[in-house]
């Protein structure tokens, strides 16, 4: 009897309301519907989610380390784009 | 209304004994996950037996607490239908089982959450939201295994075939009952004879089936269940663990 | 006051939890780790936890940090990646799973990892034999959640494993093939219930005294899945001290049983460090690549000192009469276990290893219809979906 192996699937999490999926680990199911059962019983048995996500690995494209550069680097002069680029005159609050 | 001591002890074996059978597939699942889905489902079962026994102790008034209830009663002191105390079998049997037993908790538990008894109705009222799931989980199974292969159809179809008659209990008129057991077999059919067709499995027809479990007369399988389950407490009398 | 307490009241029980969870927060801080392993420092709330929260922070703080310089850019050649590589072990950040490493770096890993996977599945046979037994439901209850946490615990590392270009099927085949190990500890028989607390105390203490510097282990998906694995185990030691605890203060006959299991389960815990470090092959190069961050003999020597006090507390002895404070090494002076015996249990001759093996080849050969049911179910369900489409 050949042995069949079933796809693996990346599980994202959302802990809690407000915050956004985590990804928080993979799994082996059949399918989709089973993937989100098993999501369920292996990464929330202590209440850490509130909505989870299964992704088949195989459909997840990833940015090549090599491309680091090229990806990544045009926005780290770009530092205008984080609150802490501006300064705020003393005593304004709420901003 | 106050439910009965003999009707709160069925409804908490049915759970304790179903408990112990699915505690019975640790490390031996087909694959990991499922041995932490089985696991999950037993540990619920197991949760409902405790708060259930410790409540049948309260309403026997005899200071039983739910250690003794479970660890010192003999197999015909037992009020839980035939159907859990049946061996594991394959996986198969195993998803059928939890198929036919689930399907019935859902709307039993559903309708105990209202009944007049405030303790019985918090208690079955945590445990529906338990049984929903391990329908879900049971029916996506049992839909698996009947439309899988060839070789996983045939074992699904003789699991059903070879169980249902033990689901007749289940539905057996019960005077201590706040619910009427015959009530329920709608719902239960439904979702059974709903899941049964996407799986391509055949529903048995309806013919004898066993009964005795809830006065106490068992299959030969429920002594051997607990002279496992009770061998150390009863080795130790008045310890504590 | 430990010995003192009764069971039997509610508050009884209270004040037994509190002084175990004070006992085992003291097997952890009170040797002055942070003294004798200088890079290892106890958390805000001190004890085990504190230590993988700290690992967790350190994580989060190199993440912070960055690193100068570029990961290599298209073309690097080898000698640049591995500065990089090993500019980033350096500066105690992560390697992540896209990373170039050296292939000896990623072998070691998935060798540790698997066999660490390996170790938890198989784990769960010699505790799992009690589930049907269990004394109390709540004993049957805390004892399935165990078990269950260990066959998570397998799935969280074979997923780490799979990281490193390795499939799971592959690992599970190597594991039945015998040619992958797991943890000598799990071929020795549980043959009584208070084998169920021994375990639990010392196997698992062990196991964190091992895992927890490995929250800080240089690969990140394991360093982040011990992290997750040692948050979820803090109650597994815990249950075995209480389930000794109790026996240790119970009948006469209770208490022998506890006595006898620490009798066999002491040095082989002691084993599960591994050979001595002047015997250990492996550490020299992990150590260097922060996979492994202290040595064997420093970690057996942490635990030793460790579970003297508890011992006390519980009232049972330690099976080694030259275990001795000594006062000029600020540590226990204990006798070491038998290696030879540990190299024979590794090889296959411990009183369990076929046994342990074969119920895995069972469940797997047993599932392997439900495996492949599965499958055809989801390839007959995406045909109908695409025709719906």
């Amino acid at each position: 009897m050949s042995d069949v192996s079933w796809p693996l699937w990346e599980v994202f999490v959302r802990a809690r309301r407000g915050l956004s999926h985590t990804h928080v680990g993979s799994l082996r199911a059949p399918d989709a519907a089973m993937a989100l059962r098993n999501a369920r019983d292996l990464y929330t048995r202590r209440q850490e989610g509130v909505s989870i996500w299964v992704v088949p690995a195989a459909g997840i494209t990833a940015s090549s380390p090599d491309e680091k550069d090229a990806f990544f680097e045009p926005a780290a002069d770009k530092v205008y784009r984080h609150p802490t680029f501006y300064q705020v005159p003393d005593g304004v609050a709420h901003l | 209304m106050t439910a009965t001591f003999e009707y709160v002890l069925g409804l908490a074996d049915d759970a304790l004994i179903s408990s112990q059978r699915l505690a019975e597939w640790y490390a031996a699942a087909p694959e990991m996950e499922e041995d932490v889905a089985l696991a999950n489902i037993a540990l619920d079962q197991l949760g409902a037996a405790r708060l259930l026994l410790s409540y049948a102790g309260e309403l026997e008034g005899a200071g039983r607490d739910e250690d003794a209830l479970a660890y010192l009663r003999g197999d015909r002191e037992f009020r839980n239908a035939l159907l859990v105390e049946l061996p594991n079998g394959d996986f198969a049997v195993t998803i059928a089982k939890l198929l036919f037993l689930s399907a019935y908790q859902l709307p039993l538990y559903a309708a105990l959450s209202e009944c007049g008894d405030e303790r019985l109705a918090a208690i079955a009222g945590k445990a529906r939201n338990e049984t929903a799931y391990h329908v879900d989980h049971s029916s996506l199974w049992t839909i698996r295994l009947g439309d899988g292969t060839a070789e996983s159809h045939r074992r699904m179809q003789a699991a059903v075939d070879e169980l249902w008659p033990y689901t007749d209990e289940l539905f057996a008129a019960d005077e201590r009952a706040p619910v009427d057991p015959a009530t329920l077999r709608g719902p239960w059919l439904a979702t059974v004879e709903r899941v049964l067709a996407e799986a391509t499995l055949t529903r048995p027809a309806d013919a004898w089936g066993p009964t005795g479990g809830r006065d106490g007369v068992h299959t030969e399988h429920l002594s051997y269940l607990l002279a496992e389950m009770q061998v150390l407490h009863r080795a130790h009398p008045g310890a504590t663990w | 006051m430990g010995h003192n307490c009764k069971i039997d009241g509610v508050e009884g029980v209270q004040v037994f939890r509190g002084v175990v969870l004070q006992v085992l927060a003291w097997g952890w801080c009170g040797c002055n780790t942070y003294l004798v392993y200088g890079n290892d420092f106890p958390g805000p709330d001190g004890g085990l936890l504190g230590e993988v929260e700290a690992a967790e922070a350190a994580l989060r703080d190199a993440a912070e940090r960055g690193l100068a310089g570029a990961a290599g850019r298209q073309g690097a050649d080898e000698a640049t990646l591995r500065d990089y590589f090993t500019a980033v072990i350096e500066a105690d950040q992560k390697i992540e799973p896209r990373d170039w490493m050296p292939e000896a770096y990623r072998k070691t890993l998935i060798r540790q990892i698997a066999q660490h996977a390996h170790s938890e599945i198989i784990g769960m046979q010699p505790e799992g034999n009690w589930i049907t037994r269990a004394p109390s439901l709540k004993r049957k209850a805390i004892l399935l959640a165990k078990v269950q946490d260990e066959a998570g615990h397998g799935l969280y590392l074979y997923a780490a494993a799979e990281t490193l270009g390795v499939s799971r099927d592959e690992l599970v085949q190597m594991l039945l093939e015998g040619r992958q190990k797991y943890s000598s500890i799990f071929n020795y028989p549980t043959l009584t219930w208070a084998d169920v607390g021994a375990i639990g105390w010392l196997v698992d203490g062990a196991a964190i005294v091992n895992q927890v510097p490995l929250c800080r282990c240089s690969y990140g998906p394991y360093a982040r899945a011990m992290i997750r694995i040692c948050k979820e185990e803090s109650f597994h030691q815990r249950q075995g001290y209480e389930i000794l605890h109790t026996l240790s203060h119970g009948t006469p006959a209770q208490k022998a049983m506890a006595q006898d299991a620490i009798d066999r389960w002491w040095y082989p815990s002691l084993a599960m460090f591994g050979p001595p470090d002047t015997a250990s092959t492996h550490s020299e190069q992990s150590m260097a690549w922060k996979i492994k961050r202290f040595s064997n003999d420093e970690l057996r020597q942490r635990f030793v000192d460790m579970c003297v006090q508890q011992a006390e507390i519980l009232g049972l002895t330690l099976p080694d009469p030259d275990l001795r404070w000594n006062e000029q090494r600020q540590a226990y002076d204990y006798t070491q276990p038998d290696y030879d015996e540990l190299m024979r249990v590794i090889k296959g001759d411990g009183p369990c290893n076929r046994q342990r093996i074969e119920h895995r080849r069972r469940a797997h050969r047993e599932g392997a219809w439900v495996r492949e049911a599965a499958a055809a179910y989801a390839a007959k369900d995406r045909v109908r979906q695409e025709a719906a489409a």
